[in-house]
């Protein structure tokens, strides 16, 4: 492979993760707040469906992304009623809202299969384009993979850098205390919750409009792509620059086992398809190695300066959910 | 500030929480509230407090009358509440936690908020490290960054509910003369609990509810006969310490080194007879936690033995140490020792050997029924478990017990109960020794350590000092073996 070869490619990364990106930083930002959407996979078949039959019926992209959002906020809704006003189980209702969403689109999407639709434009940005490697990398994608690299910044500075992110995590951690440090915590809820769908919907029409174009049916090959924005979500710990990482680490291997399907005769084409999620498990071993009991004897036996070392760097990798997620509240 | 309450009436449903209660604390006292558990005291508090909002009465601060909507909006009035588990975010650092909730533009100065935290932190003589995280710190230090914050946000009267439960004996003394300072400055501390020690040694001033009635008062200083008698209606002692006739070796740990992240214990040899209660004193975290583990094959020693009866038990598993006679009471109770959601018929038919693959429903009733009466645990035979006071789930524990024993080990077998449930637990567990079992446990109360242990086992970061004849210790000798000081400069052990 010569370095075009692989700036394409890698840039092609970039494009592809971008949806994973929303949908993975929605989902970040609803778990923060206690609440799991777990209707994601549906949601997004159901967006990317909807965004294509509205982009196609009025000839209008920016349409199509307003529908989008507008399905997956409506779905978290759903969720955020049904969870934090009538207390019902958020895997339960979330399951099934992620099957009823999928059939739906597949349903409702039939007078649109196969239609040709407009397609989101590349847009150079000026200036920053024509930089040698980095602009090929980065700028020459279309506006909504540039807005994916603002999201992970503005998510990240939003949850950790601002008192009503702080607040964000305190609802969602425990939400009594929250709730005396003056949160409504239930309405904060219902804000982030729908926040984090419409950002879900958003990544819908970012398949059918961009990355993979056009309404398919049950063979858009979008079927999937939910359940693993949710792993990448837990491996990310619920910060979004972690789980940015993670959805980018996910197309890059998905990248590779294309690429190198050809120079590895020797290795079945499934193997290197399937390689990314089992390598994803295992990184979601290693972050969490540190709650280990051995690891815990190990670093025991160690001298005092390597031990004050590893326990900060197991400490720095771990990831523990919001403790109130999925859990009801009530101020008493 | 001076606060005063008018005629409060509170009720839940049929229960008449708050009966009419009347309160005047001048600024600058430190008010007590004693009661025994669900007297009132915690529903009283929720009212000051903006959590719940009274059926009728008035608030006054510095006598003018005021409604509080919110805690939120308690602490914009003053008046700030720390409570018995402090509301904290323990996976958050301690600057982000001191922010949470403090108002200001939409990036938050942490810089100015780490001086600010520094500050105050050395006015009354508190070392927390401001970039470290919450769950690090001990229940002591989270209670000494509450009250900095409350102070922080400007409370002029803070409520205290319980703040010694959970909290070593020099803590507690941190504690007390904090609060203290506090009154001096002015400020008028209410401090809720059912422990008289404490109340006595702390308060200006204290009333006393029961049944959600205010029944009396008393100034400094107080006569703690008067003031247990109003709590329960009836007079109550503890009793005179029970001295055991050692049986048996029950448990003998020989030379056993322990190891975890936080710290070794190393080369601990020790005997323990039938009938013998034996106290492990220390701050929370010195190793008497793991300690007590070992003795129980959940936590497997480094090096040594440990031995039931004779029997080489080392790495074996905790069934194992079952299968002998030994039971492990743990300090959280809902957590580790009930299931929440079962009720207590379901906990005796789990805890009863197996008969069979179907369960006696009958018979599971029956001996709910006797458990019940013969524990006096109020509840029904269909109540779950997180229904139940903290009184009565200990209570329950116990009564889960097999028979028969030989090893019982219990973490703070009475942390946060009322002393008319402290003396029956105790003596019921003052039984099984009669009936030749043994007892470990662990308490921060240094009073009860002294109070039912034979001999008393010193933790200091790892060290475990030789075993002392609990009635030749005093309170104090025991505070500052636990504080680190009084230790040989090597200790034998």
């Amino acid at each position: 492979m010569d370095t075009n070869t692989i700036i394409i490619g890698l840039a092609g990364v970039l494009v592809a993760a971008a949806p994973l990106l929303f949908a993975v930083i929605g989902e970040t930002i609803s778990e923060r707040a206690g609440v799991t959407n777990l209707s994601m996979n549906g949601t997004i078949l159901l967006s990317a469906m909807g965004g294509f039959a509205v982009a196609v019926t009025t000839d209008s992209i920016l349409l199509g992304f307003l529908a989008g959002a507008g399905i997956g906020a409506a779905v978290a809704l759903i969720v955020a009623f049904s969870s934090i006003t009538l207390k019902q189980s958020q895997v339960a209702v979330g399951f099934v809202l992620a099957l009823v969403t999928r059939d739906l689109s597949y349903f409702l999407g039939n007078p649109f299969m196969g239609l040709e639709g407009p397609r989101l434009p590349a847009w150079d940005i000026p200036l920053l384009a024509d930089i040698p490697i980095i602009g090929p990398l980065f700028f020459q994608h279309d506006l909504m993979t540039y807005l994916s690299y603002v999201l992970i910044l503005l998510a990240w500075l939003w949850i950790f850098r601002t008192r009503p992110g702080l607040m964000l995590q305190g609802i969602g951690e425990r939400p009594a205390a929250a709730f005396v440090r003056g949160a409504n915590v239930n309405l904060l809820r219902y804000f982030y919750t729908v926040l984090g769908g419409a950002l879900v919907g958003l990544a819908g029409p970012l398949y059918s409009l961009s990355v993979k174009a056009g309404w398919k049916g049950t063979i858009s090959g979008l079927d999937g792509i939910g359940w693993i924005a949710l792993s990448i979500t837990i491996f990310g710990g619920w910060n979004p620059a972690r789980a940015a990482f993670g959805a980018y680490l996910f197309a890059l291997l998905q990248w590779l086992g294309l690429v190198l399907q050809p120079s590895m005769p020797g290795v079945p084409s499934q193997v290197l398809q399937v390689a990314p999620f089992p390598l994803m498990i295992l990184t979601l071993l290693l972050v969490n190695i540190g709650d280990a009991e051995w690891v815990g004897r190990t670093l025991a036996a160690m001298p005092e300066g390597a031990r004050r070392f590893f326990t900060k760097l197991l400490r720095a990798m771990r990831a523990s959910p919001p403790a109130a997620l999925g859990v009801p509240f009530e101020s008493d | 500030m001076k606060v005063e309450l008018h005629s409060i009436h509170k009720h839940f449903g049929k229960v008449h929480a708050n009966d009419d209660i009347t309160l005047n604390i001048p600024a600058g006292t430190i008010q007590g509230i004693l009661g025994e558990n669900g007297a009132g005291k915690s529903t009283l508090m929720k009212v000051l407090s903006g959590f719940i909002q009274a059926d009728s009465g008035d608030i006054l601060l510095d006598g003018k009358p005021i409604i509080i909507h919110s805690p939120a909006d308690a602490i914009k009035h003053g008046i700030g509440m720390l409570h018995q588990d402090p509301l904290d975010f323990p996976p958050m650092r301690i600057v982000d936690n001191f922010i949470l909730g403090a108002e200001g533009g939409l990036f938050p100065n942490r810089a100015v908020v780490v001086r600010d935290f520094k500050l105050l932190a050395e006015q009354y003589g508190f070392s927390i490290d401001p970039d470290s995280y919450v769950d690090a710190l001990t229940v002591g230090e989270r209670q000494q960054l509450e009250i900095l914050r409350l102070l922080w946000l400007g409370a002029r009267v803070l409520i205290l509910d319980e703040p010694t439960t959970g909290i070593s004996s020099s803590q507690k003394v941190k504690l007390f003369a904090t609060l203290r300072k506090l009154a001096a400055e002015g400020k008028t501390m209410i401090f809720v609990s059912h422990k008289l020690e404490d109340v006595e040694a702390l308060c200006h001033q204290a009333v006393v509810l029961r049944q959600g009635k205010l029944i009396g008062e008393m100034q400094k200083p107080f006569d703690p006969k008067k003031l247990v008698a109003m709590m329960f209606g009836k007079e109550i002692s503890l009793g005179a310490r029970q001295v055991a006739k050692p049986g048996e070796a029950i448990l003998s740990l020989q030379h056993v080194s322990l190891e975890d992240v936080r710290l070794k214990i190393k080369d601990v040899s020790l005997e323990v007879h039938a009938g013998e209660v034996i106290g492990l004193a220390g701050m929370e975290g010195s190793g008497q936690g793991p300690f007590l583990r070992a003795c129980a094959g959940l936590m497997r020693p480094v090096g040594g033995h440990v031995l039931l009866k004779g029997q080489d038990l080392t790495g074996k598993p905790y069934h194992a140490y079952k299968h002998h006679g030994v039971e492990f009471l743990p300090a959280s109770r809902l957590e580790e020792g009930l299931v929440p959601g079962l009720t207590l018929t379901e906990h005796f038919i789990l805890a009863e050997e197996p008969k069979g693959m179907f369960i006696d429903r009958e018979y599971g009733r029956k001996l709910a029924e006797e458990r019940i009466k013969s524990f006096n645990i109020k509840g029904t035979p269909v109540s779950t478990v997180e229904s139940l006071s903290g009184g009565n789930q200990q209570r329950a524990l116990l009564s889960l017990l097999n028979d028969p024993l030989s090893l019982v080990l219990i973490e703070h077998p009475t942390r946060g109960l009322d002393i008319e449930s402290v003396i029956y637990i105790w003596s019921k567990l003052k039984d099984r020794c009669r009936q030749g079992a043994a007892i470990l446990f662990i308490s921060s109360d240094l009073e009860e350590v002294l109070q039912y242990s034979d001999r008393v086992l010193v933790f200091f970061s790892g060290k475990v000092s030789e075993p002392l004849d609990a009635a030749q210790t005093s309170v104090e000798q025991l505070g500052q073996l636990i504080g680190g000081r009084g230790w040989p400069e090597k200790q034998a052990v």
